[in-house]
């Protein structure tokens, strides 16, 4: 389970606290104002922001300590989740085995998974000459691989159109469930907060408030989203 | 990472500091000699005449290439970063070739009944130093024109701007930002030229700092006297490289120098000045280059069989000083890209503020009470090579090791990739590019000098320059001009297997 105790992270003016917790398995939309501070909320728990005071549990263990990669989770930026100069195969190989040096069962797990998120025969195949969906998907490829229990995302699928950022959302449904892992997902479109979160944290006003049912809040949105929502 | 880092930082300040501190202690003090006197005049005169030439003549060169547009402009930019990989001891075989006492130019002059030029003495130094350093000025220059925005030509021409009111408005205020950094520059590189010093200069008017510190532990083993000249040196050099170091924002090495400019260069005379200015330029510095070789491959039947061990010497050393420059830069690279302490890129820049000899006097003081400095004159000089070529390969990598971290570095941290495997599966094959290049010029660099080899060698160390250098001295100017040829080829041949294998980086 991960709580944020007491968290406040500072950056010159800008200010961000949080202190809630997020249910095993819960699906958790991060919603606001650009600048609000949601991605550094994510950098934060991923260990990429140290924060001014306050602690990152997981299941009551301080992850203060450990680095990144360490961590109990997986994270997807915005852009850049592939090596562009890896093969599709040896990207997601890298969530097995860092060096690269797989296993003849490990191998077989990255062709199971390619052919799980329909990149079936494109493991060879450099990330330039996958389209955006496809890479997309690869980069959750990868989340599946790994297994990690938390699952982050920060706008992966912003660029894309609804048609296949819903078809992403569905896929990252599938991964969500095989994995069992609780799911932070910034947004910035209400509509992704609807489908695939049942819960939502609102990030406004150097505040990240506790999750509430995500359709309860846009039913009843409080005065900070009403702003962002322009309602 | 960052203690190791910290470590190289720690060892390449070391590697300056140490060696400067030996030649402190050991001068006692600065007094000058008459003779001292003289060799700082020198030095600083001919560094600041071989400048403004270099300067002067790089104007209207950079303006004719940044405003034409004809066939063989690239072939001529690329000819202008020749010098780097130059060895500078091939550079004055060749204009002795042309201007020595025997060579083309007097040749002419005494069928025409002149008198003949020497080339030997102040005229000489200088004229080496523009045909090294004009072409660093120019790429400098032509670096500042072609930063103005085109759309500044467009809104010129637009307004009927003439070629003066052009000057006036655009390139004058662009000029007066680039040529500090530019004439600073030249002029700290020529404070510690020390093998075109060595050849063409000599006796009590034409003898740099450098040189002098070469003679008095070679001739007169008079280490003090050696370690006050050092000392000097390393103030008046150190300053000016510094100053350099701060005033020329941009060096003029490295690709993208060719962005195009959509102009079309005013007509009549200017045109014809434009093409005479390319000409007298290419000319200037083809000529030698040809008369090396037109000497040269003759020459290669009369080297003798010294040449050949020298070359697998030189090659060797080149080789060490690559691996140990390219991890160091690498490292402190890397560390200044994730946000390291600024130390770290001052102890990167600082070895362009000494100089081979002065580096070399000092290891020369600290090495001499121990051992022979002889035996240990092929390390000695692969440190100090190692040294001199740092500042260039880090800055080179530099900016690519900052886009490799703001574009991966997250992915990277969060993917666990540390340590060999992140070396392995992400730097090199990211930094190749710069990597191969920056390689290519250290071991090309290294492949040329003559600096602090000439202090420690005996017979049994001497590499290919200094070898080219006593043939010279021994008058056997063929096997000279032969072996020549074979040191620019393997340095060239060094250069381009690096740079090659950068190249070949994939997409």
């Amino acid at each position: 389970m991960l709580r944020l105790d007491g968290l406040d992270l500072r950056q010159d003016d800008f200010r961000l606290t949080a202190d809630w917790q997020a249910e095993p398995g819960a699906r958790i939309a991060l919603i606001g104002p650009s600048g609000a501070g949601k991605s550094t909320l994510l950098s934060a728990i991923a260990g990429f922001f140290p924060p001014v005071s306050g602690r990152v549990l997981w299941n009551g263990a301080d992850l203060a300590p450990l680095p990144p990669g360490e961590r109990p989770l997986t994270i997807l930026f915005q852009d850049q989740n592939l090596f562009p100069h890896l093969t599709v195969a040896q990207n997601l190989g890298l969530g097995l085995r860092p060096d690269l040096r797989l296993s003849g069962d490990q191998r077989a797990a990255v062709d199971a998974v390619l052919l799980r998120v329909g990149l079936v025969g494109m493991g060879d195949r450099k990330p330039a000459q996958l389209s955006g969906g496809q890479a997309g998907r690869a980069a959750l490829a990868r989340a599946l691989l790994r297994a990690r229990p938390l699952l982050l995302l920060d706008e992966p699928f912003a660029a894309l159109g609804p048609a296949l950022k819903a078809e992403m959302l569905d896929l990252l449904d599938e991964v969500a469930t095989d994995t069992g892992a609780t799911v932070l997902m910034v947004t910035h479109d209400p509509q992704d907060a609807r489908r695939f979160a049942d819960r939502t944290v609102l990030v406004a006003d150097g505040v990240a408030y506790p999750p509430t049912p995500t359709a309860a809040l846009f039913a009843a949105p409080p005065p900070a989203l009403q702003a962002y929502l322009g309602v | 990472m960052a203690s190791s880092a910290g470590a190289v930082g720690a060892a390449a300040l070391l590697l300056v500091a140490v060696p400067i501190g030996a030649v402190a202690l050991r001068a006692g003090g600065l007094s000058l000699s008459p003779a001292d006197g003289a060799a700082l005049r020198f030095t600083l005169l001919q560094a600041a005449l071989s400048a403004s030439v270099s300067v002067a003549l790089a104007v209207p060169v950079a303006r004719a290439l940044a405003r034409r547009r004809f066939a063989g402009r690239r072939a001529l930019i690329t000819l202008m970063g020749a010098p780097f990989l130059l060895p500078v001891i091939v550079a004055v075989m060749g204009l002795l070739a042309l201007f020595g006492r025997s060579g083309v130019v007097n040749a002419v002059l005494t069928a025409l009944g002149l008198p003949a030029l020497s080339i030997y003495g102040l005229q000489g130094v200088v004229l080496a130093h523009v045909f090294l350093n004009l072409p660093l000025a120019t790429r400098m220059i032509l670096q500042g024109w072609q930063a103005i925005p085109a759309e500044r030509f467009r809104l010129g021409a637009a307004l009927g701007f003439s070629p003066r009111e052009v000057a006036r408005h655009l390139e004058l205020p662009m000029l007066r930002e680039v040529l500090p950094g530019a004439l600073a520059t030249v002029f700290a590189l020529c404070l510690t030229s020390f093998a075109v010093a060595l050849i063409l200069g000599g006796g009590p008017w034409a003898t740099t700092l450098e040189l002098a510190i070469y003679q008095a532990v070679r001739f007169d083993f008079d280490l003090g006297h050696a370690a006050g000249l050092a000392l000097v040196q390393a103030l008046v050099g150190g300053s000016a490289a510094l100053a350099a170091w701060a005033a020329a924002r941009a060096a003029g090495f490295g690709a993208g120098l060719d962005r195009t400019l959509p102009m079309a260069g005013p007509g009549g005379w200017h045109r014809g000045a434009d093409a005479a200015a390319l000409t007298v330029a290419a000319v200037f510095l083809l000529a030698p280059m040809a008369a090396v070789l037109l000497r040269g491959l003759p020459g290669l039947a009369e080297m003798p069989g010294a040449v050949w061990p020298a070359l697998v010497r030189s090659v060797a050393v080149a080789l060490a000083s690559v691996v140990v420059t390219m991890a160091a830069a690498l490292v402190l690279a890397q560390a200044v890209a994730r946000g390291g302490p600024r130390w770290l890129d001052l102890a990167a820049a600082l070895p362009l503020a000494t100089s081979g000899l002065v580096l070399g006097t000092g290891l020369f003081l600290l090495v001499q009470p121990f051992a022979p400095p002889m035996r240990l004159a092929l390390p000695v000089t692969v440190a100090v090579n190692a040294a001199l070529s740092l500042p260039f390969a880090y800055r080179l990598i530099l900016p690519d090791a900052r886009a490799l971290e703001a574009d991966y570095g997250r992915l990277a941290a969060s993917l666990s990739l540390t340590g060999a495997a992140r070396l392995r599966l992400v730097t090199l094959p990211r930094l190749r590019r710069p990597l191969g290049f920056a390689a290519g010029l250290a071991a090309a660099l290294s492949m040329g000098d003559l600096g602090v080899i000439a202090l420690f060698a005996g017979e049994a160390e001497a590499t290919l320059p200094l070898v080219i250098q006593r043939l010279q001295g021994a008058y056997r100017t063929e096997a000279a001009a032969g072996a020549s040829v074979l040191l620019v080829a393997a340095a060239l041949a060094l250069f381009a297997a690096f740079d090659r294998w950068g190249r070949h980086a994939e997409a």
